[in-house]
């Protein structure tokens, strides 16, 4: 706990210096007439961050924060292994959608998840599975009228758009 | 006597089939979220606001206000049944929900619950209807050195009253802050903040990214951590004549209730505060005014009625500010603030000038939201346990396809689908080591208000900052937030005297 305290504070104090630093492609001066320049209320509150994170690395020095106290491990290994399990899952699936779209990388993060994760039963599964697609599909393109990515898979919906539209 | 007419306006706006039904489904929607321990009224506001793009913004505030409310409602369910919270704004509702559930009363401590929250919330309504008005009149007069003004105050709000952190709370508010920043600066109209350069970042940073992110993505997280375990439910037997029974016995209640929606209410306007302090201080003024304090914590039916009276009037509570000055009182009313910009609707005392029939349309809608929940709670009780039953494997991949798809859907670009997913990451590792996350939230809604305030504020008075405290308003008000945003010093500074007052 107390190094993940440090390197999330280190981590977010360079960030904000690279705030600081993106912010200066405005002005951050005084532009007479026209007030504040377009940078300055970023470059002001980044410094405010930095300020901030070397707050927290003091206390951190000085063990006044709780996290800064605590002996305990930041993530047990079996919480590290289900979080790196959901979160790594949640990005492959956020890929497959620029090539596969929606429709296909849906229900194989969904069957990984439920049956990989959960063991549920293929009968509780299946339906879910082939529903959720198809409640997405009518509710977000033919009520909403939000095209949903599909990747390559898009001439499988030249059909159903020719139906629809 | 106008409020009257208004009111009647509003009651036929939201009587019409498309929101009554809205009504009555964001009420059973919002029950079913609030039930599922760890989701809570603000994670289904900012998952589901992008499906509302479907229905009229009228229509869609009153569903995300149906769903608010029946969050309330069914925080407490898992509460009692389960031993674990529905949402933060139910925990204390465990103290004497669970030890009345594992007596065998779970139906009396739920009907307690659902009768208090109806209480709590058509008092919070009606006091709701007597101040908005007059306060938006007040408003009315603001300038951008008050609203600036008043954003500061609520920002003081959570480094005085927020009990987290100082620097980390100072952080999330800043990093909110510099998040709404990013895109196109709003006097200028040059790019600015261009992560990395990517194109995805000159439409700005959406705030439903970062609400999506934290409390959908980030939040799931969480709770895929805390539910490793198994858990127990407790049984409850519901029939008609013990439902009478136990709505006799809390007639008895009425004090502890009217004191909790009073408290409830004034503790939702404090956008630091809200429902879940609110319920527990309510819990802890029940007690210690209580003749009997020691059956508290031992399944008191005041211990059910007090906080859950409080935590519904406090949502009502935090669209007082949210509808008169633009200021939201809680998480759950910033994201809905930020719908609102999105459905075009200026924020602010005007709304009461302007789109009267959105006002007053959603101000009738809470009545018959409340009415709605006691209902559907009531009468489905055994469908709300059976919700607490399903597999969360089951649960946790659909919501998170609504969150990757509602992240998508706003702005139609992959580039926010990523940036939600880091978002969620990151708040998550965050939330572990204790940075408060709301006013993040808080401040990426208030961003562009609060920079637009500053600068136009400045450029009025040629640069000079003392214009803030020139005049009356704005001046009062930004002392109170220097007073607030010192607070802490003090109290620690006090502390210290008194310890080594004690040493010597």
């Amino acid at each position: 706990m107390r190094k993940a305290e440090l390197s999330m504070a280190i981590i977010m104090a360079l960030f904000s210096i690279y705030l600081m630093w993106k912010s200066t492609e405005l002005p951050i001066g005084w532009i007479p007439e026209e007030g504040p320049g377009g940078g300055a209320f970023s470059f002001w509150l980044s410094a405010g961050m930095l300020v901030c994170c070397i707050a927290m690395i003091v206390r951190w020095a000085r063990r006044i924060s709780p996290p800064s106290q605590s002996e305990e491990p930041f993530m047990d290994r079996e919480t590290f292994s289900i979080f790196l399990t959901v979160a790594g899952s949640l990005a492959v699936m956020i890929a497959l959608i620029h090539l596969i779209g929606v429709y296909f990388s849906v229900p194989l993060f969904m069957l990984f998840y439920m049956r990989y994760l959960g063991q549920h039963s293929w009968t509780l599964i299946l339906p879910l599975v082939v529903a959720t697609p198809i409640v997405t599909f009518l509710f977000f393109e033919m009520a909403l009228k939000k095209t949903l990515p599909k990747g390559f898979t898009e001439p499988l919906f030249y059909p159903i758009y020719d139906l629809i539209y | 006597m106008e409020i009257i007419g208004h009111l009647l306006d509003g009651f036929l706006i939201s009587f019409e089939p498309l929101n009554l039904g809205l009504v009555i489904f964001g009420a059973a929607v919002g029950l079913f979220i609030g039930a599922m321990p760890g989701l809570g009224s603000v994670n289904g506001v900012a998952i589901l606001l992008p499906m509302t793009f479907l229905v009229p913004p009228t229509s869609a505030v009153i569903f995300l206000g149906a769903i608010y409310y029946g969050a309330m409602y069914g925080g407490a369910i898992s509460s009692i049944m389960l031993g674990i919270p529905g949402a933060s704004t139910a925990v204390a509702t465990t103290f004497d929900g669970r030890p009345m559930a594992m007596s065998g009363k779970a139906d009396k401590a739920l009907v307690a619950a659902a009768a208090a929250s109806f209480v709590g919330g058509t008092i919070s309504v009606v006091l709701f209807t007597a101040f908005a008005p007059p306060l938006a009149e007040v408003a009315l007069a603001f300038g951008p050195p008050e609203e600036f003004a008043l954003m500061m105050l609520a920002f003081a709000t959570f480094i005085g009253l927020g009990g987290d952190d100082i620097p980390k709370t100072l952080f999330s508010i800043m990093i909110g802050l510099v998040l709404s920043a990013v895109g196109l600066d709003i006097v200028s109209g040059e790019p600015r903040l261009i992560f990395l350069d990517l194109p995805g970042f000159m439409h700005g940073v959406n705030f439903l990214v970062l609400a999506i992110g934290i409390y959908g993505i980030g939040e799931m997280l969480w709770t895929v951590e805390l539910s490793k375990g198994k858990v127990m439910i407790s049984q409850a037997t519901v029939t008609v004549r013990r439902v009478l029974d136990t709505l006799k016995e809390l007639l008895g209640t009425w004090k502890t209730m009217f004191m909790g929606s009073f408290l409830g209410y004034f503790v939702g306007i404090l956008p630091a505060a809200g429902a879940t302090p609110g319920s527990l201080m309510a819990y802890g003024v029940a007690k210690t005014a209580a003749k009997d304090p020691e059956s508290y914590g031992k399944g008191n039916i005041n211990g059910v009625v007090a906080p859950e009276a409080a935590n519904n009037a406090a949502s009502t509570g935090s669209m007082l500010p949210m509808l008169t000055l633009g200021i939201p009182g809680s998480p759950t009313t910033a994201i809905l603030l930020g719908g609102m910009v999105i459905w075009g609707l200026e924020p602010g005392p005007l709304l009461f000038v302007e789109h009267t029939e959105f006002v007053w349309g959603l101000i009738a809608s809470l009545y018959s939201a409340n009415l709605f929940s006691l209902l559907i709670n009531i009468a489905f009780i055994p469908a709300f346990i059976w919700v607490l039953k399903l597999p969360f494997t089951v649960l946790a991949p659909v919501i998170f396809i609504l969150c990757v798809i509602g992240g998508y859907v706003p702005t139609m670009d992959m580039h926010d689908v990523w940036l939600m997913f880091v978002f969620g990451v990151v708040g998550y590792l965050m939330r572990k080591l204790d940075y408060p996350l709301a006013p993040a939230v808080l401040a990426i809604v208030l961003g562009p208000l609060a920079e637009r305030s500053l600068r136009q504020s400045l450029i009025g008075s040629q640069g000079d900052v003392l214009t803030f405290f020139e005049r009356p308003i704005s001046g009062t008000i930004l002392i109170v937030a220097i007073l607030l945003f010192v607070l802490p010093a003090i109290k620690l500074f006090r502390t210290r005297v008194t310890t080594d007052g004690g040493r010597s």
